[in-house]
């Protein structure tokens, strides 16, 4: 076989493995299409209903609204949280007997869902857009938080003590060191946490707010049952969610980066 | 890291006791000056917690609340772990399934609630319902890379030894990727932790946090509604460090190099 | 220079007692976990040593400074860094166009031309431990601590490194101080060769090789040199 001809072979295979997920799609739609139209007086839409579900939010100007909504909720508190948890958690995990210290606190803090906070969020914030922002912080900081800590525990003492050889003072050793060494843990970190954001902001859309992707969902169904709308909402959740953690894993490709992925 | 010297035994709680000491002073000096008639004090979330425990409705609420994610936690390992194993297993397959799952794994839970009430009706099998979706998802992906993490030399030992492929699934690919799976496992009831918890404030009329929200709306006891979040944070915890435990026993502490 | 010092609560070093003159090639060999690199840590300044000290010039030493800079088994090399930004990683304070003219003058002495701009995940071991001695030598360091630097090599590149290093100490001399638990590389490199006994080490010799470079390693002065390590260290001749 000639190389042309090798090469063309192993690209018309990968073509084929590229369409085998999306024809398994396709089969999938077909069934729930099926099995929808063989009950039609029952609530849930097939795939079709979706679509024009879709399209009546777009011509609405709906869809583009709550989406906005929802990305600027995750945005400002992911962000707020980041700012404060990663420099904290740096500073503690530095500190043997600062992991030591927080260490239990932020474990006991962690397992609680960021939905209980509710109460306290609408007791500090009232409904609105700042309750759910904050419900975002909670659920990001304190992952966010032990992300910062064990990166700083894990950078392997080899790079320390070339810092410290070479003479370098505090604010050298922290930009020039420190900071590259933990830059990988905390993109892969920040990439769960965003997750984690985004799964929270529509939990939280769906009880505290008037706007968004989350509130959309519970408010077609309150408001009529509209199920097509709901499973559209879902639809678009799943798309934006897979979206963002797409866009922070090409983030941990940047090449400066990647020293971490590829092993030694 | 900046190990000056070998912290003492006895520093192991001193520390955690001093910041947790200060975290309350905090809290109750933050409720005193600022003369807040609302959001609780120490003391009062203390006093609330006994009343709970007098009233016999603590024990039955978590009852409750473990029941579901039990069930939940449950179905979704009993499904999940033989689907991730074949996933791993089969590369072409996972390929083929993997978009639909990553589609359908940013959705929260939450979000299927209308879904599932049309399914399951309001009640706990919805709840066990988005608990075993939540809980699934990071099985899965904890089993195929399990699977797929298990070195080539393994499998090839295995067949220089005569081994059939079932015998090497069994044999040689689920112990040595057993570490992950437990990791897997234990995230996927963290995760579980964190949804009974908002499954209940919104589609059941029992468990931890339908306590926490119930105690607000009817009579605005925020003391109850913090005394009830220290008490879903301390069950979490127990539940991940009896986890860990669990990932300790010998025949698989090999996989685990840093004890976290 | 003077080192004196103890171990710690498990005595690791137990009275040692070394000069070390300028521009010398000490290695320090010894079995395994003897302790020779907790003594290179000491005399470097990562590690306080319990009991004694150490004075360079005359001055003491307290901790970590860029006249003595230690290149370590592996890892070393800052990986978001290239070639041309870990060998200037200490030259912070020189002027750019300094800067530049010395990374040149150390990538063409460790014969790295061509990677300047390369990544340390794409380089080789050998290459990757040229690359931390150059960044050693940049900020002109009094003494180099080398602890087992090719000890994670194979035995042909560990050759040529070793050929290469005595170039390169040849060329710029320094004092170096050099771990290995490899007996001919101790017979191949040094001026003075220190045994160290097992934990806790003592210094059981001190073997002074008397030939000069470039060394043959089949002459009989060199294999009388070796059998004398060899007995020193209590090691069979036959395998």
């Amino acid at each position: 076989m000639t190389a042309i001809e090798q090469e063309k072979r192993s690209r018309s295979l990968s073509l084929s493995t590229r369409l085998r997920p999306i024809a398994f799609i396709v089969a999938l739609l077909v069934i729930w299409q099926i099995a929808v139209s063989r009950h039609p007086d029952q609530l849930l839409p097939g795939p079709l209903g979706v679509i024009r579900a879709l399209a009546e939010l777009l011509r609405h100007g709906l869809l583009p609204r709550y989406v906005v909504a929802s990305l600027f909720r995750v945005t400002w508190g992911f962000a707020l949280a980041a700012v404060l948890a990663v420099p904290l958690g740096l500073t503690i995990g530095w500190y043997r007997r600062g992991e030591m210290a927080f260490n239990p606190l932020v474990q006991i803090f962690r397992p609680i869902s960021p939905l209980a906070w509710i109460p306290i969020a609408i007791l500090w914030f009232g409904v609105g857009d700042l309750a759910a922002i904050f419900l975002i912080f909670v659920g990001c900081f304190f992952p966010l938080l032990l992300t910062a800590m064990s990166a700083v525990q894990n950078i392997p003492a080899v790079y320390v003590n070339v810092g410290r050889n070479f003479g370098l003072n505090t604010a050298q050793f922290v930009y020039r060191v420190l900071y590259p060494a933990v830059v990988p843990q905390l993109i892969t970190g920040s990439r769960i946490t965003l997750g984690i954001a985004w799964l929270v902001v529509v939990a939280a859309e769906m009880i505290a707010v008037n706007s968004g992707l989350g509130f959309l969902i519970i408010d077609a169904r309150n408001a009529g049952n509209r199920y097509d709308l709901v499973i559209a909402g879902m639809v678009i959740i799943g798309i934006i969610g897979l979206l963002l953690d797409l866009g922070m894993r090409s983030l941990e490709r940047v090449k400066s980066f990647r020293w971490s992925y590829s092993g030694d | 890291m900046n190990s000056l010297a070998k912290p003492a035994g006895w520093e192991k709680f001193f520390w955690p006791l001093l910041a947790a000491a200060l975290l309350l002073a905090l809290w109750h000096y933050s409720v005193v000056w600022t003369a807040t008639k609302v959001f609780p004090s120490p003391l009062s979330v203390e006093k609330g917690l006994a009343e709970l425990l007098r009233k016999h409705v603590l024990w039955s609420d978590i009852g409750d609340s473990l029941r579901r994610v039990a069930f939940g936690f449950g179905t979704a390992a009993i499904v999940g772990i033989p689907l991730g194993l074949t996933l791993g297993w089969y590369p072409a397959l996972n390929q083929v399934l993997n978009p639909v799952l990553q589609i359908l794994r940013p959705i929260s839970p939450i979000a299927w609630i209308p879904v599932a009430i049309i399914f399951f009706g309001i009640g706990d099998r919805a709840a066990v319902f988005l608990i075993f979706l939540s809980a699934v998802f990071p099985i899965l992906v904890a089993c195929v890379s399990g699977v797929s993490n298990v070195p080539a030399i393994f499998r090839r030992a295995g067949r220089n030894f005569g081994l059939s492929p079932t015998q090497i699934l069994a044999r040689v690919v689920f112990p040595a990727a057993l570490p992950q799976i437990l990791i897997g496992l234990r995230i996927a009831l963290g995760v579980a932790w964190l949804v009974v918890v908002a499954a209940e404030m919104i589609a059941v009329d029992s468990g931890l946090g339908y306590l926490v929200i119930d105690s607000r709306n009817s009579g605005k006891r925020y003391d109850l509604v913090v005394a009830a979040m220290l008490v879903i944070g301390l069950i979490g915890l127990t539940l991940d460090l009896g986890f860990r435990r669990l990932e300790k026993i010998r025949s698989v502490r090999w996989g685990f190099r840093h004890e976290s | 220079m003077v080192f004196g010092r103890d171990g710690r609560s498990v005595p690791v070093l137990e009275d040692i007692n070394l000069d070390v003159s300028e521009g010398e090639f000490i290695c320090l060999v010894g079995p395994s976990g003897c302790g020779k690199s907790t003594l290179l840590n000491v005399t470097g300044g990562f590690l306080s040593p319990t009991s004694g000290s150490i004075t360079i010039d005359g001055q003491a030493v307290h901790g970590p400074d860029p006249r003595r800079i230690l290149v370590f088994q592996e890892r070393g090399v800052f990986p978001w860094l290239t070639v041309e930004g870990n060998i200037g990683f200490g030259l912070s304070k020189l002027s750019r166009a300094e800067r530049d003219q010395r990374i040149n003058h150390y990538v063409r002495m460790v014969r790295l031309e061509g990677f300047e701009q390369t990544y340390p995940s794409d380089l080789s071991g050998g290459m990757k431990q040229r690359l931390q001695v150059a960044r050693a030598l940049a900020v002109n360091p009094d003494i180099l601590y080398l602890d087992e630097p090719f000890g994670a090599l194979d035995s042909v590149t560990r050759l040529i490194m070793r050929g290469e290093l005595l170039r390169i100490w040849q060329t710029e001399r320094r004092t170096i101080i050099f771990v290995t638990h490899d007996i001919d590389e101790a017979v191949q490199l040094a001026d003075r060769v220190v045994v160290l006994s097992s934990r806790p080490a003592k210094i059981e010799a001190i073997l002074t090789i008397d030939i000069p470079h470039p060394r043959n390693i089949s002459s009989r002065r060199y294999l009388e040199l070796r059998d004398d390590l060899l007995s020193k260290i209590g090691l069979a001749y036959t395998v």
